[in-house]
């Protein structure tokens, strides 16, 4: 406790604060532009910080870090275009309410769910890491096919009214996911002899064709773009009704996102897709889901801030970097003269003490910039779509030529958002695309490599605790909604699908 | 309000310029007053990358600013088929390395190294064999009499496929008697994630970079048996070379600078001097240091020469291991 207020101290600086609100505005920046990521961010300013005090460098990082972690969200919200892929699960929900003239409430719920969300998850990273250090370094091949089987099971809530069609929309994730060279053999799959494609396709880059694109060639189809939403309706930016129903949301994403996103192999996108459906399955209010419900904001974009917290804890417990902004970070490190390591604590710990305490003064500069920007970011539907989605198109392109460096990776872009036109004339939601695509190839390497590792005995699939504990969950979670279905037909015949819903592209 | 808002985006619009044209302005270049734009074919944070930015800071003093730029994918053969369309142009670097030897045979690319213009090998990393801290095996010897005796039941986790760490895998495999082509050896995207699957026990042994378990050695979170060196390393005195414990393999994960191909021979020699000039330079030195590396300068045709010999030693263990 008394090194946190030591960090406090460092952090508090007026030179360091001035760093980290430099960082959280450039986070919120690059978060909002889709493409463009924090990982790219923090890299291209590596070599400008050299000169920087360590502490101020890493204090900046860290804001640019759950910056963009934070500003993924509005894009979603608004336009229906997630900057990232741990976003995707916050636009299923939040693009339905902002289309209901429910932008701001939506939007709000996101800054203050990440906001909660951030909080608790930086407590638990100063209070508990080496705990949960210890239990996620026993998470081998084995338990991540057990939890992959658990998330499988799960998404059926994100798959939309249709279960064919978003099943179809799963296996084409999943096939554009197998694109590029096999990890663990070396040999290119699905590549055609394409040079470009050996490196697989960048999930960045197909979460903004399939929405961004998609979305735009949509309007350019059906002849809306001239068409705008209102924005605000009603006063309060968020009602008493609206937080009663979002503060549990934000617990439980938090719940599902620290722990997953401290897993070296967990991520922030699994606990969003896990939370959406959680909230799906335990929301009074079900029927609102598709339409825009606040749980299905207020969970999804809590569990990915909690994970973007829970990221840091194998990073500076154990030096391993589990995402591409924390490799980007282990580099920082690395420039400094850190050794980022078992020891980084007991070596470094003023730094380390800093730099979490800039976690908590980050999270509350992004509420201090956001909550206010609701409003105003809101205002922005206002503006007629062709303007917007020229505007999306352009940092779409930018963002994805930044990535790659190549001009096929705009061409496979195009493709994939003329794809993602197609799908939604077809009436296919483009959501569970995403899920397959990330899902699908985790899953299929896990299997793979538990199977090597046991020299292909399969039972080393229920070997441990954690396996067979994950595998329960998911025998429930695929039992208990049938038990419910044979409960309701007794009840009422004729009840099961949910009434059709259309994208609005479609008009 | 309203009227405010052009003059808000212009004002914007005309910041944003003015702090782009700072950024590209060049001051004091090289060749011409040109800016130098070095390559990185793999994504951030890896050793390529790690190369590339520490030699632009090395290089400021004597060639001014210079640019870092990454191209991913493919074990650095996307960025190489990229690279030598800058036919000519003496501005245009490239990190380079054994990995991309490993990855033209193994992914079969149309396009091989012999298109570029080797410059200047620069540091060497060498390679580690570890074991989870509470694994029965405690020397090198004791491992390879397990691999001896049940080859599919060794597991290695490492890099990337076709990788140092898979041909390093290979390599003693061979030396020891045993079956490059049914070495178990399981494939990650990098170091850090072989390393979270050593540390939950599922794998027998580890291979990485040295640089990349220093801080876990130290630390006693995994044991080294064996390094891929020559002699002891500095940085790790008391773990014995594979040599020393009776496997005859020795094997340096080396990096180094190409130019693109049909650039003059003048230009060609004011490159090599120009990184050799950095290599002798204080600021390199204390990269070294700093990073772990091993001090590997070679340049010109002693550098072509080791790079054909490095591809047929690659090439044969690939293909023993069925990946070439």
């Amino acid at each position: 406790m008394g090194d946190l207020i030591t960090g406090f101290a460092d952090a508090l600086t007026p030179g360091n604060l001035l760093w980290a609100l430099v960082g959280v505005t450039i986070g919120t920046a690059v978060g909002v532009l889709p493409g463009i990521g924090p990982a790219l961010t923090v890299a291209l300013l590596l070599p400008v910080t050299f000169r920087l005090d360590p502490a101020a460098a890493l204090i900046m990082f860290a804001g640019i870090y759950y910056g963009g972690m934070y500003g993924g969200s509005t894009t979603s919200i608004l336009l229906n275009t997630p900057g990232e892929s741990a976003s995707v699960a916050t636009a299923l929900e939040g693009n339905k309410m902002a289309r209901a003239g429910r932008a701001s409430a939506a939007l709000a719920t996101a800054a203050l769910g990440s906001f909660v969300a951030g909080t608790v998850g930086t407590i638990l990273l100063s209070v508990a890491a080496p705990v949960v250090a210890d239990i996620a370094v026993g998470f081998g091949p084995p338990e991540y096919v057990a939890l992959m089987a658990v998330a499988f099971v799960t998404v059926s809530a994100l798959l939309g009214p249709s279960l064919r069609k978003g099943a179809a929309s799963l296996v084409i994730g999943a096939g554009i996911g197998l694109v590029g060279i096999d990890t663990l053999t070396g040999q290119p799959r699905l590549a055609f002899g394409v040079p470009s494609l050996l490196d697989g396709i960048d999930v960045v880059i197909v979460v903004v064709a399939l929405f961004a694109l998609g979305e735009t060639f949509a309007h350019l189809v059906a002849g809306t773009g001239a068409a705008r939403v209102e924005p605000v309706r009603g006063a309060a930016v968020l009602s008493r009704a609206d937080f009663r129903r979002s503060w549990p949301a934000w617990l439980r994403g938090t719940a599902l996102g620290f722990p997953i996103g401290s897993l070296p192999a967990g991520g922030a996108e699994v606990p969003t897709f896990l939370s959406y459906s959680l909230e799906r399955r335990l929301s009074k209010h079900r029927s609102e889901f598709g339409h825009g419900a606040i749980e299905g904001v207020a969970g999804p974009e809590a569990a990915n801030n909690a994970a973007a917290a829970g990221v840091l804890v194998p990073l500076l417990t154990i030096g391993l970097p589990t995402s591409a902004t924390a490799a980007v970070i282990l580099t920082a490190f690395q420039s400094y003269g850190l050794q980022p390591g078992p020891q980084l604590f007991t070596e470094s710990g003023d730094l380390v003490w800093a730099l979490i305490a800039s976690l908590y003064i980050g999270n509350v500069l992004l509420l201090v910039l956001n909550l206010p920007l609701v409003r105003a970011w809101a205002r922005l539907l206002t503006i007629p779509a062709y303007g917007i989605y020229a505007a999306v198109l352009v940092f779409a392109c930018l963002g994805t030529f930044a990535t790659g460096g190549t001009v096929a990776d705009l061409l496979v872009l195009t493709a994939l958002g003329l794809v993602g036109l197609l799908m939604r004339r077809a009436d296919v939601p483009v959501a569970p695309a995403i899920v397959g695509l990330i899902l699908a190839p985790l899953a299929e390497q896990q299997l793979r490599r538990a199977l090597s590792l046991s020299d292909g005995d399969w039972s080393t699939l229920v070997s441990s605790p954690w396996t067979i504990a994950l595998w329960t969950v998911a025998v429930l979670a695929l039992l208990l909604p049938l038990v419910g279905v044979v409960r309701r037909r007794r009840n009422e015949p004729g009840q099961l699908t949910y009434a059709g819903d259309r994208e609005p592209g479609d008009r | 309000m309203r009227r405010w808002g052009p003059w808000i985006a212009a004002a914007l619009a005309t910041v944003l310029l003015v702090v782009s044209a700072a950024w590209a302005e060049d001051d004091e270049g090289f060749l011409d007053g040109r800016q130098l734009r070095l390559m990185a074919p793999a994504a951030p944070g890896g050793g390529w990358d790690q190369t590339a930015r520490e030699m632009q800071a090395a290089l400021r003093d004597l060639a001014g600013r210079s640019e870092v730029y990454n191209v991913t994918g493919a074990g650095g053969t996307i960025g190489l088929s990229q690279f030598v369309r800058n036919d000519g142009d003496p501005t245009q670097l490239m990190v380079m390395g054994l990995i991309m030897l490993g990855a033209i045979e193994s992914n079969d690319a149309p396009i091989g190294l012999d298109r570029t213009r080797p410059l200047v090998r620069l540091t060497t990393d060498y390679e580690v064999i570890v074991v989870p801290a509470s694994s029965p095996v405690r020397t090198m010897p004791e491992l390879v009499a397990r691999m001896r005796q049940d080859l599919g039941a060794v597991s290695f986790a490492g890099g990337s496929a076709g990788g140092v760490e898979q041909i390093l895998a290979g390599l003693v495999a061979d030396a020891v008697g045993a079956d490059p082509g049914q070495v178990n050896y399981v494939a990650h995207s990098g170091g850090g994630e072989a390393l979270a699957t050593l540390l939950s026990g599922r794998a027998t042994a580890g291979v990485s970079g040295v640089s990349e378990l220093a801080a876990q050695i130290e630390a006693g979170t995994v044991r080294p048996l064996a390094v891929s060196s020559a002699t002891r390393l500095p940085a790790l005195p008391d773990v014995p070379t594979l040599k020393e414990q009776g496997v005859d393999v020795e094997l340096a994960n080396w990096r180094g600078v190409v130019a693109p191909p049909g650039i003059g021979a003048d230009d060609e020699r004011a490159l090599e001097e120009l990184l050799l000039e950095m290599t002798r330079g204080a600021q390199w030195r204390e990269t070294l240091q700093r990073r772990g590396w091993g001090d590997a300068t070679l340049a010109g045709p002693e550098f072509e020469q080791f790079i054909d010999q490095e591809r047929r030693t690659v090439t044969d263990v690939l293909k023993k291991m069925g990946l070439a």
